[in-house]
């Protein structure tokens, strides 16, 4: 038994002070001053105790990459991330696209006991955009969602049956929503900073012109799609609008698309090279906006690793991608808490009660019967990011360097306690 | 000159602009009297082209040899990096061999930067990608130079493909620290986004921005993007953006016309422009040299 005392548990729509009892994996009771002789008492007096994060979009690389990560790096970077479940994209190699596939990384997460890992299969075969997966197959095997991030269904004929076939199985579509004709072989935003840099530029239209595309196929489909990695102020007032019109459209962002610009790149820092781009100061504050009014929905992490002999390169060549597992929740604290951008408790929904209810997961709360998934952080902790010292086998990161407030101290997960 | 490697003109203050053009004067003067200088004597300079290039490799080669140097040229066709071997691994290599200077023509933007990261060598940028092409700047300032006594005010307008050029960036860099007013002209396919931000002004219409013009650079047309369509043809091109004798009546008096060459004639510019007495496209071949020169002089003599 675990016994969190003085404990200011913030969920999604309320933030409160409660003692919190933990036996076996489940939260058994909740209330104050709670006095249980057995149980190992954690104080909390002074943190605040969020439900375990939940991570709607990383890559973990296994099978095929796991030079850059495996499935126990990635996991155990999560939990130091404060992360007890995280949802891993399927385009891996061989890309995850049948059941078997779903059953290997089901069986790695068990063997591995860190955090919960649901896989993503592949919309399409291969992620060829042309044949469909077999979403039945999949979601029984333990699939979470579908989606062919990295590359876009580009035929829209393909997207529109997919996403009706996706309803039938009851699986969230998760849209890497891009044109590839306009991003071209782009490589930054397009802008200043990338004429200045001599770069090529992927145009912001690319984005939302393609998430426009992609809820009016929802919409003719009617059903559900979630748009991964939102980085522009078009493509969430696409967005806002969809959702004012009915469509059941939900969206992500990501830390670094609220919290740097795409001056990072005028060094040409390959670890600030991603996809979409970060953008301009003007596309920051719409994101900021976007996440405060509630058109977004989710922050997640994009968490994308490389080998450092992979980002070690001419940029053009370098490959798309930062980490993000290790560094999501206080970038999100000190960007969007700390600048009264947010409450605590919306920062709870956008980390745990939103991805939950998307995808129909357990957790996203600190309730009574609810599973143990809790991460504990001190809010007035200050550190500075230290890209070596990751659990994540990729030291890829754009923030690596910065200071930020607010740190995991603990996980629970399961019932299972874990300093960070 | 304090700088172990020359990646840009951005990153030059104007003091170490005129440096270096203070240097390439007396490196044009040695070169017109067919004086021999020694002072790379004992230096090794290797030429690192993953790029073709004929001209630029060997006015740099000349560069090295007039300074007394030893040069030597690493084709990436027939080395090693056809194997796969990276930049920064080739870039080890020629740090081993005790290379003093290399110099780098690359595809991608910044190349040149990541290899001065990693190689004790001095690094000198013969084109990166869209970026820079810094010596090209600085060939082309220094023959403007030769023509009006200063550049404060002195009316540039470089025409053609702004959005692929490191020879557009490196000059209005470099022409724009000088007090020149840079205006730029294509058609908005080839403009890069934010080009004002360079401080640069846009005009899209030819005949606007040549009136009153006092120096007139059409760059290389690459006819390769008509199938990307950045524009329609040759014909086309040549009437709404090609320097034609007719259409420079409207410069200033004293115009001049530079070209970074090779030409593409009766397309970006006219034959009798090219070959006309206004063209200084000859000279700026022979000061590519004498900047060379500087440039090698000054990042090996740095602190003796």
């Amino acid at each position: 038994m675990i016994l969190l005392k003085n404990a200011t548990v913030v969920n999604s729509d309320a933030m409160f002070q409660s003692d919190v009892l933990i036996d076996g994996g489940d939260i058994v009771r909740m209330a104050r001053d709670i006095d249980e002789p057995y149980a190992q008492i954690v104080d909390c007096d002074g943190k605040l105790v969020f439900p375990g994060f939940i991570d709607m979009h990383c890559h973990l690389r296994e099978p095929g990459q796991t030079h850059k990560e495996d499935i126990e790096s990635g996991s155990a970077a999560a939990l130091a991330g404060g992360y007890t479940a995280v949802c891993c994209m399927p385009n891996t190699v061989p890309p995850i696209d049948n059941a078997a596939a779903v059953c290997y990384v089901r069986s790695r997460s068990e063997e591995c006991g860190n955090a919960e890992v649901y896989p993503i299969g592949c919309i399409t075969r291969g992620q060829g955009g042309k044949e469909l997966c077999e979403f039945g197959k999949m979601k029984r095997a333990g699939a979470i969602a579908v989606s062919d991030d990295g590359l876009p269904v580009n035929d829209g004929a393909v997207m529109l049956n997919a996403l009706k076939y996706a309803k039938t199985f009851g699986l969230t579509l998760i849209s890497h929503s891009e044109d590839k004709s306009i991003s071209g072989a782009g490589v930054v935003n397009e802008g200043e900073n990338a004429t200045a840099a001599g770069l090529r530029g992927i145009p912001r239209a690319a984005e939302s012109a393609a998430i426009a595309r992609d809820v009016f196929l929802a919409d003719e489909a009617d059903a559900s799609i979630h748009i991964a990695h939102v980085s522009t102020s078009d493509s969430i007032d696409v967005i806002r609008a969809a959702k004012a019109r009915g469509v059941k459209v939900t969206c992500e962002t990501c830390p670094h698309y609220f919290s740097a610009t795409d001056d990072e790149i005028l060094s040409y820092n390959t670890n600030a090279k991603i996809n979409p781009p970060l953008r301009s100061q003007s596309d920051v504050d719409a994101i900021v906006a976007g996440i405060a009014d509630g058109t977004i929905d989710v922050i997640a992490t994009d968490h994308a690793p490389h080998h450092l002999d992979e980002k070690n390169k001419e940029f053009d060549y370098a490959p798309f991608g930062t980490v993000g597992l290790e560094t999501a929740f206080s970038v999100a604290y000190t960007y969007l808490v700390l600048t009264d951008a947010i409450k605590l408790t919306d920062l709870s929904r956008l980390m745990s009660g939103a991805p939950a209810e998307i995808l129909g997961i357990k957790g996203g709360r600190i309730e009574e019967g609810a599973r143990a998934d809790i991460a504990i952080v001190d809010p007035d902790a200050e550190w500075t990011v230290d890209a070596q010292k990751f659990k994540s086998r990729g030291k890829n990161s754009v923030f690596d360097g910065w200071h930020l407030k607010g740190k995991i101290t603990d996980v629970i997960i399961k019932g299972e306690k874990i300093s960070v | 000159m304090k700088r172990k490697d020359l990646l840009g003109i951005k990153e030059l203050s104007k003091s170490e602009l005129n440096e270096i053009l203070t240097v390439a004067r007396d490196m044009r003067d040695a070169i017109d009297s067919g004086e021999k200088l020694t002072t790379m004597r004992g230096k090794s300079v290797m030429t690192l082209f993953y790029e073709n290039s004929t001209r630029t490799r060997n006015s740099f080669d000349a560069a090295a040899k007039n300074l007394g140097a030893s040069t030597g040229s690493i084709s990436v066709a027939t080395s090693s990096v056809q194997k796969g071997e990276s930049l920064i691994d080739t870039g080890k290599t020629l740090n081993a061999l005790k290379t003093d200077v290399i110099i780098l023509r690359h595809p991608v933007g910044g190349a040149p930067r990541l290899l001065a990261e990693n190689v004790s060598a001095s690094v000198i940028n013969a084109g990166d990608g869209f970026n820079e092409h810094p010596t090209q700047a600085l060939l082309d300032v220094m023959t403007a130079l030769r023509h009006f006594p200063s550049l404060a005010g002195v009316k540039t307008v470089i025409v053609g493909d702004i959005k692929h050029s490191r020879v557009a960036r490196s000059d209005i860099a470099a022409f724009t620290k000088l007090g020149a007013e840079v205006t730029v002209c294509a058609p908005y396919t080839l403009l890069p986004s934010g080009v004002d931000g360079l401080g640069a002004s846009v005009e899209t219409d030819l005949d606007r921005a040549l009136d009153g013009a006092n120096i007139i650079m059409p760059l290389r047309i690459q006819f390769e993007r008509m199938d990307q369509a950045y524009f329609s043809s040759r014909e086309e091109y040549r009437e709404y953006y090609g320097i034609t004798q007719k259409r420079l009546s409207s410069c200033a008096s004293d115009y001049i016309v530079m070209h970074p060459a090779p030409i593409n004639r009766e397309a970006e510019i006219d034959g009798d422009v090219a070959d006309g007495r206004r063209s200084v496209i000859e000279e700026q071949v022979t000061n590519g040299v004498a900047v060379r020169m500087a440039v090698l002089q000054l990042l090996t003599n740095r602190g003796e």
